[in-house]
């Protein structure tokens, strides 16, 4: 009776490794240094994830499908120079220039996803190919200057990033909102399902009669969708963007989604596992420099942080710490 | 093409097509948009051409052995970034200083161990937790970087030897070093997959490790051997380079993986392992260095070659696809 009780307990402790592993290490640094978790820290920390949050949202989608999505980098620095640009283009201002830039962002999603999900092509290389394509558009779109908004009194496009609704800032509300959007878009709708089969089996699940490439092909409409509310926040925030802005966040983008505990190799993940990571990857940053710690022991930290918390997992699957490989 | 022998030769041949194909546009196209005067073909700019290809190329041809192995390696710029800080700061470090220019010879054993470590590092990872390849070197990518940041802070690290710089820029026939040094290493790569247990284990473990671990073969430590040769090649390329430079940037090195990569696709190394030619992998590094030279001949702007690129690389991917659609099917991490 104890040992089933001990052993379903388990189970359930493994599945939730990632959370456990986020309140153990939030005990510590709170044990450590009280400040950590004052509520102002833990909002500071929370604001200043909400970008690589919510990009993480959308590559949680496209991993789970059983893709990579490394190309939002590059995108979030388009769509920031192109909210930038069009803002101030006199034909558009604010409230045109938002909504053209989701469409052109989208556009760039839609490219992914038709030659990931119809043409299947591999979409390590066509994302890849995608990255330093866009990369080459931005630039050609600036002329290789940066953006900035010239008059920022007169215009309320800064309340994207600055702003705050009932004391809490809006990009912490956004990324809540979209969090919770997109988590009842995978977890409860015969959409999230379809995501989820296509990426556990892509031939069982064509088999069944699931459109498979319209499938991944959405995915990828969903990160695009999540990049461009990333630039929006990140050229609002600053009211302006260099066009290398988001260079090498592919990288922090996939290292959350993964510490999350998605695989992949698809099929699992959830969206609220993915905001742990994101959460960790935040408060390690936070916590290491309240420690007093360089700044950039944190990605080394990281590093050992991402494949304790991949083998970890994978390792109470197979029952075995070591030595798969033989 | 129901011809075996005549799609083989399309498959393999195609990157050295691509690259006459270049070269006569580019040639044609120069004449009417160059702004410059000299032609397109001319030596000296081909055999440049090499030596500029030498730092992504030496990296290239370590990462076609850990793709044909079925793995990637992403940490590779941020390696080559460390062992470049390693070679110029111990330079200065006082017992290498009143050594002279004895301290040299040293200086490069000490990156290029340093490359090994970090590879030897990945290797153990990737073959003890059974972690995949990919979250592993993403990982390290992020862990090495933070220690070339960690290293020096967000300063360069400077050395300027002459004695190095001359070694680095000696030329034969020439070729300068940094060009027979990719050549070298393509050479003994080369030899090493096609004619030798190791290279053959290499395509076995890539095609189905399963069936590799069933006939015997250690993969663990033959996947771990070839993290410490990329990571020893890795090192190698910053050798090469510095020695002439004298000059890190802790950001130095940074997307060499993305174009590392890009190289060994073109050249027809299967993402999915048990495919590939180190032959290809130079031709592809070749083709890519060839068109943005060309791009800049004919006056585009830097901005569109990587437009150009990367859309390039998706059409050879979609191309590769419809030549051999079999083998692409279930291409999956």
């Amino acid at each position: 009776m104890a040992d089933t009780a001990a052993k379903s307990l388990g189970r359930v402790l493994a599945r939730q490794g990632i959370l456990i592993a986020f309140v153990i290490f939030m005990l510590g640094f709170a044990l450590w240094n009280p400040r950590f978790i004052a509520v102002d820290n833990v909002f500071g920390v929370v604001r200043s994830s909400a970008i690589l949050g919510i990009m993480a949202l959308g590559v949680t989608f496209v991993v789970i499908g059983g893709n990579l999505d490394l190309s939002v980098g590059s995108m979030l620095s388009f769509s920031a120079i192109v909210v930038l640009d069009l803002h101030e283009n006199p034909a558009f201002g604010p409230a045109l220039a938002i909504p053209a830039m989701f469409a052109m962002t989208l556009c760039l999603g839609a490219i992914n996803g038709y030659l990931i999900g119809y043409l299947r092509l591999n979409s390590l290389i066509v994302t890849l190919g995608m990255l330093s394509a866009i990369h080459g558009l931005t630039l050609t779109y600036s002329g290789g200057q940066n953006m900035d908004i010239a008059n920022q009194g007169a215009t309320w496009f800064g309340v994207f990033g600055r702003g705050s609704a009932l004391g809490i800032p809006i990009p912490v509300l956004l990324f809540a909102g979209l969090a919770a959007l997109l988590g009842i878009l995978l977890a409860r709708t015969p959409f999230g399902r379809k995501v989820y089969a296509v990426g556990g089996n892509g031939t069982a699940a064509t088999f069944s009669g699931i459109p498979r490439a319209r499938v991944v092909f959405l995915t990828y409409l969903i990160s695009a969708f999540c990049v461009a509310t990333a630039g929006l926040i990140q050229a609002s925030r600053t009211m302006g963007a260099q066009n290398t802005v988001g260079q090498g966040m592919e990288l922090e983008v996939l290292a959350a989604v993964i510490l999350g505990g998605a695989s992949l190799l698809g099929g699992s993940g959830t969206v609220f596992k993915t905001v742990i990571g994101v959460l960790i990857l935040g408060f390690i940053q936070n916590g290491l420099l309240l420690a007093g710690l360089q700044f950039y022991v944190q990605f080394v930290v990281t590093w050992i942080i991402i494949i304790l918390a991949v083998w970890l997992d994978i390792a109470t699957k197979r029952g075995k710490l070591w030595s798969p490989i033989a | 093409m129901n011809n075996p022998t005549l799609k083989n030769l399309a498959r393999n041949g195609a990157i050295w097509g691509f690259i006459a194909l270049q070269l006569v546009f580019f040639e044609l196209a120069g004449r009417y948009w160059s702004l410059s005067d000299s032609a397109f073909m001319d030596l000296d700019s081909m055999l440049l051409l090499l030596k500029q290809s030498a730092p992504i190329g030496i990296i290239a041809i370590g990462m076609t052995v850990v793709m044909i192995n079925g793995n990637i390696d992403l940490s590779v710029g941020a390696i080559y970034a460390l062992a470049g800080i390693v070679m110029l700061d111990s330079l200065g470090w006082p017992f290498m200083a009143a050594m002279g220019d004895a301290a040299i010879p040293l200086a490069w054993l000490f990156a290029l161990l340093t490359g090994c470590l970090l590879g030897l590092i990945n290797g153990l990872i990737v073959w003890k937790t059974g972690v995949d390849a990919f979250i592993v070197t993403l990982g390290a990518m992020l862990g090495y970087r933070g220690l070339v940041f960690v290293y020096n802070g967000e300063q360069p690290t400077y050395n300027l030897n002459w004695a190095m710089v001359d070694i680095a820029e000696a030329d034969i026939l020439g070729l300068q070093v940094p060009a027979l040094v990719l050549l070298g290493v393509a050479l003994i790569v080369w030899l090493v997959m096609t004619r030798t247990v190791h290279g053959r284990n290499a395509y076995a473990i890539g095609d189905n490790r399963e069936a590799a671990v069933n006939a015997g073969i250690r993969v663990g430590p033959h996947i771990t051997i070839n993290f410490v040769l990329i990571g020893f090649l890795a090192a190698l390329s910053a050798v090469v380079f510095y020695s002439g430079s004298g000059s890190v940037n802790p950001n130095d090195g940074m997307l060499f993986e993305l174009w590392a990569i890009t190289a060994v696709v073109l050249g027809g190394t299967k993402l999915a392992g048990g495919k590939g030619s180190i032959i290809g992998t130079l031709g592809g590094v070749i083709a890519i260095q060839l068109l943005r030279r060309g791009l800049n001949h004919i006056g585009a702007d830097s901005e569109t070659v990587n437009l150009v690129i990367g859309t390039i690389l998706i059409a050879v991917l979609f191309l590769d696809r419809q030549l051999n659609r079999k083998g692409a099917e279930e291409l999956r991490l």
